[in-house]
């Protein structure tokens, strides 16, 4: 006798309420929006990380093999221009943020759902640009289009890519727009602000930059069109412009979104390291208002990109002075990280390792960066393989693994399902063994005086080249394991609790994927975040 | 008998669903708005920063080349766009007291003054196009001193009020869809967020020229005196 198997109880959540393209595409769902982003970030990170595999390929040799120069150029640009405007800006707001910030809150969806929606729009849009400019020639003036070449003699589709990026920065001001008044105005009953999560104090602070500084860069982007389309001239010497106009402006964007990139996974690692030592953060206020200083000193210290630009010698003092200023609330995050961590019952779960990953290599990141800010060390080291590899110790070692440690942390809840902790574990190590071969040989490089920028280079530095490219490749199979055992999770994963880590947060309180309403009835908070003492148990034992 | 509570047919329609209430509602909306002019504060910022530094740099060039602009023109388009505040508060004022006819009228007036700037604005690009003023297209500056940068001055001129009317004119359609709604019975005294938020914006706008107008009219006009 055959007997029908006992119907599987499928709970209810945001993933399964509704079905169709149409109920994704058309979603005002802040989750359903969170995972659309996913999806499209993901693919454009594995373009950028393709690009930077050809790059690490033709540098494994002294010599021009695979590309030419023209060639080599574009690819560097292409690398630049898609990870910083199409993967790390919108990576861990866009996604995480978008997902946890009105779950975190108590609230049911952001204040503005269909902008939200309307932002994601605007995202692809932006990369329809940015993919037309890839499949048509290119673009080769580098991801920071400097003037006059990017406006008057390059060869590269310019105008195309700059409206590309123009318009993506609309999604970033319009999600930040969101995520403020969201966080004025939807909080819960009782969730006052010094009760909110880091996650979302990180969060306010990276909006706050986004709505202040996208804003400028996209005005410079428009004169540059302006510029190269209709020679209506502003930085162009031949219209009696100056360029460095130009990268005053670019500047005062583009220093602020390095914080735009590391502030949000600067909440997540709070989280991570408060929930895996099962402890509340210690000074909780000073990482708080850290994250706004950083907020607002990266503001003040654009500068120090254009110590060799012309700009006089006692701004340079003063943008050096501001350069050295900003480097203490990022001390005070790490010092605080730290003496969480001290006497804390450490559980070294996937999240946790990223996260302490994190601490070690934005730490190397950010004293380079002291070293860099110094005037006369930097015009040694101004375009040199040094500046390299300290800004992808800060986006890659801190901004990238900060984004893994979140979404390990919240895949659970998410999708509601475990991954595998073993091969998620070796991700982890592969990841920041790869980053430090990777990286940490171009810091000497750099030193010696290899310039960016280059696919030729002396025989003599190709020890450290080929050293650099093997650590790719290790890299580059860290970041493709958590592709294959995510996605396997999905499928075959075991159900997640609803609290899997032991944390404290209103999102850990409500089912596992959430209901589309978020919570079956608004929280009301009675007490502040990280209070351990009211988890009942940790379910999970990886 | 159980008798169940039907709310009023206003706050089924207005209130979204993941408000609370509708004054949660509201505040939204304003701070929404006010955070995106903030924005748009530092969207021109960069251009008036370039002019800050180009003006002081060049100072001769954009003396003798503002002198090319048309003081009447200018003036009159600051009188025509002050007059559309007004018609505009007036406008978000009958919708608060919820008369549908006034609130339809003066958001026509609105439309009607915004029309006659931005026709002015062309006339006015026009004449610059004729007398070769436009940068890049056979650049001739006749009588300016310090020929070299006083096509800084123009392509200034351009960025300036060409990103200034682009507002205009996204203010205008919109406009023209309030205008349709407000007829149709749209808003009431209870709900007009998109009326009030609409005027926010309209005096931002208006703002900017405020600013536009001395900057790129008046300088150096008591040297020359008004032609």
């Amino acid at each position: 006798m055959i007997t029908a198997p006992p119907p599987v109880h499928v709970k209810k959540n945001y993933l399964n309420e509704k079905t169709g393209l149409k109920s994704w595409l058309l979603t005002s769902d802040h989750k359903r929006i969170a995972i659309l982003y996913l999806i499209v970030v993901t693919g454009f990170f594995a373009l950028g990380g393709i690009f930077a595999g050809l790059i690490r390929l033709e540098l494994a040799t002294p010599a021009g093999d695979l590309f030419e120069s023209n060639q080599y150029n574009k690819i560097f640009t292409m690398h630049g221009i898609i990870m910083v405007f199409f993967f790390l800006i919108p990576s861990i707001p866009a996604i995480l943020g978008n997902f946890l910030i009105p779950m975190m809150i108590g609230a049911k969806d952001l204040a503005f759902p269909r902008i939200n929606l309307l932002s994601w729009y605007i995202y692809m849009l932006g990369g329809v640009f940015t993919l037309y400019v890839l499949f048509t020639g290119g673009v080769d003036t580098g991801w920071t289009f400097y003037t006059p070449f990017s406006s008057s003699y390059s060869n590269g589709y310019v105008v195309a890519a700059g409206l590309g990026i123009f318009i993506n920065g609309f999604s970033a001001i319009l999600t930040g727009l969101n995520f403020i008044v969201t966080i004025h105005r939807m909080r819960a009953p009782g969730l006052t602000w010094f009760r909110l999560p880091l996650f979302v104090w990180a969060h306010y602070a990276t909006s706050a930059i986004q709505i202040l500084g996208t804003p400028v860069i996209a005005v410079t982007l428009f004169l540059l069109v302006l510029e190269r389309g209709l020679h209506i001239g502003f930085f162009d010497p031949a219209y009696g412009g100056d360029p460095v106009l130009f990268q005053h402006l670019f500047w005062f964007y583009s220093h602020p979104a390095v914080y735009i990139m590391i502030l949000p996974s600067m909440g997540v690692i709070s989280e991570v390291i408060s929930t895996f030592s099962s402890k509340k953060p210690f000074g909780y206020t000073f990482i708080a208002f850290s994250s706004v200083a950083i907020a607002v000193f990266g503001f003040l210290v654009w500068g120090h990109h254009l110590f060799v630009a012309g700009q006089s010698i006692y701004a340079g003092l003063v943008f050096s002075v501001l350069s050295y200023v900003v480097a203490i609330p990022s001390a005070i995050k790490v010092f605080n990280w730290a003496a969480t961590m001290y006497k804390g019952q450490i559980r070294m779960e996937t999240p946790m390792l990223y996260a302490i990953g994190f601490i070690g290599l934005f730490t190397v990141g950010g004293l380079t960066g002291v070293v860099l800010a110094s005037l006369g060390m930097d015009v040694h080291l101004t375009d040199t393989y040094f500046v390299i590899a300290h800004f992808h110790y800060v986006m890659v070692g801190g901004a990238l693994l900060g984004y893994l440690s979140g979404l390990h942390f919240w895949w659970p809840k998410m999708f509601g399902k475990m991954y595998s902790d073993v091969w998620s574990k070796v991700s982890a190590v592969l990841v920041f063994a790869g980053f430090n071969l990777t990286f940490g040989p171009q810091f000497l490089l750099g030193y010696m005086g290899m310039p960016r920028r280059y696919h030729v280079y002396p025989p003599e530095f190709q020890v450290f080249n080929v050293l650099s490219s093997a650590g790719a490749s290790v890299l580059g199979l860290g970041l493709l394991l958590p592709a294959v055992y995510l996605t396997w999770s999905l499928k075959y994963g075991e159900d997640a609790p609803p609290n899997p880590w032991g944390a404290t947060g209103l999102e850990w309180q409500t089912q596992s994927p959430p209901i589309s309403e978020n919570f079956e009835v608004t929280p009301v908070v009675t007490h502040e975040a990280y209070d351990y003492s009211t988890v009942q148990e940790v379910v999970h034992i990886g | 008998m159980a008798s169940q509570v039907v709310p009023h047919e206003h706050e089924v329609t207005t209130l979204k669903h993941h408000f609370a209430n509708d004054e949660q509602q509201k505040d939204a909306s304003t701070i929404g708005m006010w955070v995106f002019l903030v924005t748009e504060i530092m969207f021109f910022g960069g251009l008036f920063l370039a002019y800050f530094a180009y003006r002081q740099a060049y100072p001769a060039a954009f003396a003798s080349a503002s002198n090319k602009t048309n003081l009447w023109l200018g003036a009159a388009n600051t009188t025509v766009l002050i007059c559309s505040s007004l018609t505009m508060a007036m406008a978000v004022h009958s919708a608060s007291v919820g008369k549908r006819k006034l609130l339809v009228a003066f958001l026509v007036l609105t439309l009607m003054l915004g029309g006659i700037f931005l026709g002015v604005k062309a006339y006015e690009y026009h004449d610059k196009w004729v007398h070769h003023e436009v940068p890049g297209y056979h650049f001739d500056c006749e009588g300016c001193d310090d020929a070299g940068h006083a096509p800084l001055f123009f392509s200034l001129y351009f960025g300036m009020t060409g990103l200034h009317a682009t507002h205009m004119l996204v203010g205008f359609v919109i406009l023209v869809i309030l205008i349709f709604q407000s007829a149709k019975g749209k808003y009431t005294a209870k709900w007009y967020t998109p009326i009030e938020m609409f005027g926010l914006y309209w005096h931002f706008v208006d703002i900017v020229w405020i600013f536009l107008f001395p900057l790129l009219y008046l300088i150096d006009r008591s040297k020359t005196g008004l032609k």
